[in-house]
């Protein structure tokens, strides 16, 4: 029973610089710098110290924790340091350093697969998290773990490609470039779950995209349905997605899995093919590079661990000083002070962005009730009214207007004709909200 | 490479291009078709009396901010949309010193002093007008169309006459006007009310531009028609209806003071609830009281309403629905 997610906003796409041109993979870096935080759940430790050697794709930080993901080195060389640096989170993680000696000398002979009928959905999920597979769309959940939470629950697979930010491209770029692999991937998530077949969701300003994947597609294979959804922003927001495909609602503080459902997006999908099949971990990323104030927008194949600085030389700089520079897209990613933060495994995007694209200034912020951001809201909730109990610092009344339900997909912060921090005062009022819980739940 | 330049803040990181300006802009727009209208209907002083009016509600915001030493926030144009629906609700023949208090009270008391432009929960314009009615009789002293009074000095030769919403009030179908007339605004009245087609076209176009949405209007409109026609005075209901939604403030009202973001409801069912409330005051008012006009009142006393009408209107959260299936489940 296909749905149609509630609010929603239509920002300019501003994805055309960047869509039409192939994938490039410019030369690899120095330094990579590999941080042991790249996903949600437990840091990794580092295995590997300062002097050693790497091999690529070797395994260099890893965790006992069941929500987390072990890294791979993205080049070989030497470590020169394993110590705390700039992250884009805006922290500094301790992160290990090595200095590339391109010569990309492999830590062993790939497991290479050609059947993978005999393998169950446990050993998948052990190839996949040995891969260090995170959800490459950007929220970095690691894959194992989802696939394990849903076992026995799904009876719906969604491949995401809605890429519903603006900007973004490469996830568009992989579907056409890699769409065998990504097809793969599906098939991979069909068997794991034992679904007669799984759905592709790309929103229909990718048309192409879709036309080039029913072409890979035999007329005859019916595992994998391919459906185009009408662009709107957040539609690749994981409850957003599952809502317009099936109409089901995730509950209030839910996983997919309590309403049957497991999403992945068309590059992890990719990715775990690759892993199954070819035995190559994570540790290269397809990132686009755009913002009207770089000179060639673009995407990039890079090695995790690369400095932004590094992808905006790729693209021949800077043309005009950019206000901001943005990981992720422009409505949900992280601004960045610092561009010798890396590439980390959920980098889909750097933006930097000129002051026109930042939205013109007003003389002062103030909510006219215009109602626009409860209309726009995809988890019906009141931003507006929110916004007013944070500011005043009522946590009972910001609680009970379910602040906990929002996703910060910045649907009422881009709409906002008062031009409000509203994004800003929901992520300080879900902390102090927590804060508040844990100093109760203490006592 | 220099770090310090680039601006760090949380997401969103683009905005549309509408904002409160634009916003306010749009609605004088679409109140120029009017404007030009009363020109035509009651001569250059109503443009006059039009531009006294923004002028001095700009003024009067700007004076307290500047004596209050707030930021100037004269540039959202809100108080300029507040000059021009005072002037609106106002006779040709208004004195002018009458309109510019009228203009302090709604700009300084009404708005300033809750806290400026979002903040006040009543009508700036509609407080402004309540304020005047200390002028009974100039504010009630309505001249025919196409006889233009001055623009400077003595309105007392203005020949005073009834309106047709004060027929009404008397249960008398106005017979001296006909529907296509009134519906053009060649009727007497306040200087931005008569011309129902004009305001209808400014409305079009805040519509098609989505600063309103019909469902203020349209169930406000709707409630007037519905309960005119079940309970009509005279042997035409049908007449006795479109004479009801043709006369008076209520189409100026529907469109452009009941839909005011600030004092209005912001959900969709507390919308269609303030809405119908208006219609049904509005009817019980003119009906009723003492005085020919209710939708002034009507509006103000659902102002006041605003806040436990988003409560009811409140919509369901997200998965909320999984949440009562699994429950009824689990029973």
């Amino acid at each position: 029973m296909p749905g149609k997610f509630f609010g929603g906003v239509h920002p300019a796409q501003n994805k055309s610089d960047s869509a039409k041109k192939e994938i490039r993979t410019p030369r690899s870096p120095e330094i990579v710098v590999i941080p042991m935080s790249m996903h949600v759940g437990a840091q990794c430790r580092p295995l590997v110290g300062k002097g050693d050697y790497v091999a690529l794709g070797q395994i260099i930080g890893d965790s006992d924790a069941p929500v987390s993901a072990p890294i791979h080195a993205s080049v070989s060389g030497t470590v020169v340091a394993v110590e705390a640096r700039p992250h884009p989170s805006g922290s500094r993680v301790l992160s290990v350093v090595i200095a590339n000696d391109f010569k990309d000398t492999p830590a062993g002979d790939p497991d290479v697969r050609t059947d993978v009928s005999d393998l169950s959905p446990e050993s998948i999920a052990d190839i996949i998290r040995s891969a260090g597979i995170v959800g490459l769309g950007g929220a970095a959940f690691p894959t194992h773990a989802k696939i394990r939470s849903g076992l026995g629950k799904v009876d719906t697979v969604i491949i995401n490609g809605a890429e519903c930010e603006p900007y973004i491209t490469s996830g568009y770029r992989g579907m056409l470039e890699n769409g065998d692999e990504l097809l793969g991937g599906a098939r991979i998530f069909r068997k794991i779950y034992g679904l007669e077949s799984v759905t592709i969701a790309i929103e229909d300003n990718k048309a192409d995209a879709i036309r080039h994947l029913k072409r890979l597609l035999p007329s005859s294979d019916n595992s994998i349905r391919i459906i185009s959804l009408k662009t709107r922003y957040p539609q690749g927001a994981e409850k957003q997605l599952i809502q317009t495909v099936t109409g089901r609602q995730v509950p209030p503080g839910g996983l997919p899995a309590d309403v049957g459902c497991a999403v992945f997006n068309t590059d992890t999908a990719a990715a775990v093919y690759r892993a199954v099949y070819n035995g190559v971990p994570l540790t290269q990323k397809v990132v686009t590079v755009a913002g009207s104030a770089v000179a060639s927008p673009v995407n990039l194949r890079v090695r995790i661990g690369t400095p932004f600085s590094e992808l905006f030389s790729a693209c021949g700089g800077f043309k005009e000083t950019p206000r901001k520079i943005v990981m992720g897209g422009p409505m949900t990613g992280l601004a960045q002070h610092d561009l010798s933060a890396p590439v980390i495994k959920g980098t889909n995007c750097i933006l930097a962005l000129s002051d026109h694209e930042c939205g013109r200034a007003v003389s002062e912020r103030a909510c006219i009730r215009c109602g626009r951001c409860i209309e726009a809201c995809p988890m019906r909730l009141m931003p507006m009214l929110m916004y007013a109990y944070e500011q005043k610092g009522d946590l009972d009344e910001l609680e009970k207007l379910n602040v906990t339900d929002c996703i910060e997909c910045g649907c009422c912060g881009y709409i906002c004709p008062g031009r409000l921090h509203l994004v800003q005062s929901f992520k300080t009022g879900k902390k102090k909200l927590a804060e508040k819980r844990a100093k109760e739940a203490a006592r | 490479m220099n770090t310090e330049a680039y601006s760090v803040s949380v997401s969103p990181h683009i905005r549309t291009s509408e904002d409160t300006r634009s916003i306010m802009l749009d609605v004088i727009i679409a109140l120029i078709p009017a404007i030009v209208g009363s020109v035509y209907f009651f001569g250059w002083r109503a443009l006059v009396m039009t531009a006294v009016s923004a002028a001095s509600a700009v003024f009067f915001e700007w004076l307290y901010r500047k004596l209050m030493k707030k930021p100037s926030s004269i540039g959202d144009l809100s108080a300029v949309v507040t000059g021009i629906l005072l002037a609106f609700c106002c006779p040709v023949t208004m004195p002018y010193w009458m309109l510019i208090a009228g203009n302090a009270v709604a700009i300084i008391i009404v708005k300033q002093l809750y806290g400026g432009i979002g903040k006040n929960f009543m009508n700036p314009a509609l407080i402004g007008r309540a304020f005047m009615l200390s002028w009974p009789a100039a504010i009630t002293r309505w001249t025919a169309v196409f006889e233009p009074v001055k623009v400077i000095g003595g309105n007392a030769d203005a020949v005073s006459t009834a309106t047709p919403l004060a027929e009404l009030s008397l249960s008398a179908l106005p017979e001296n006007y006909d529907l296509l007339g009134m519906f053009l605004g060649k009727m007497p009245g306040c200087i931005g009310e008569v011309s129902t087609a004009l305001l209808i076209l400014g409305a079009l176009y805040l519509l098609v531009r989505k600063i309103i949405s019909l469902r203020i209007p349209l169930a406000f409109i709707a409630t007037v028609a519905i309960l005119t026609y079940i309970f009509p005075r005279g042997n035409d209901a049908l007449r006795w209806m479109a004479c009801n939604l043709l006369s008076g403030g209520l189409v100026l009202g529907a469109f452009y003071m009941a839909t005011d973001y600030v004092t209005s409801p912001c959900t969709k069912t507390g919308q269609l609830i303030y809405g119908v409330g208006c219609g049904l005051l509005t009817v019980f008012i003119r009906y009723f009281g003492a005085s020919p006009e209710g939708v002034s009142y009507a509006i103000l006393i659902m102002n006041a309403c605003s806040w436990l009408l988003d409560k009811i209107g409140r919509p369901t959260r997200f998965g909320a629905k999984t949440l009562k299936a699994k429950e009824g489940s689990l029973k």
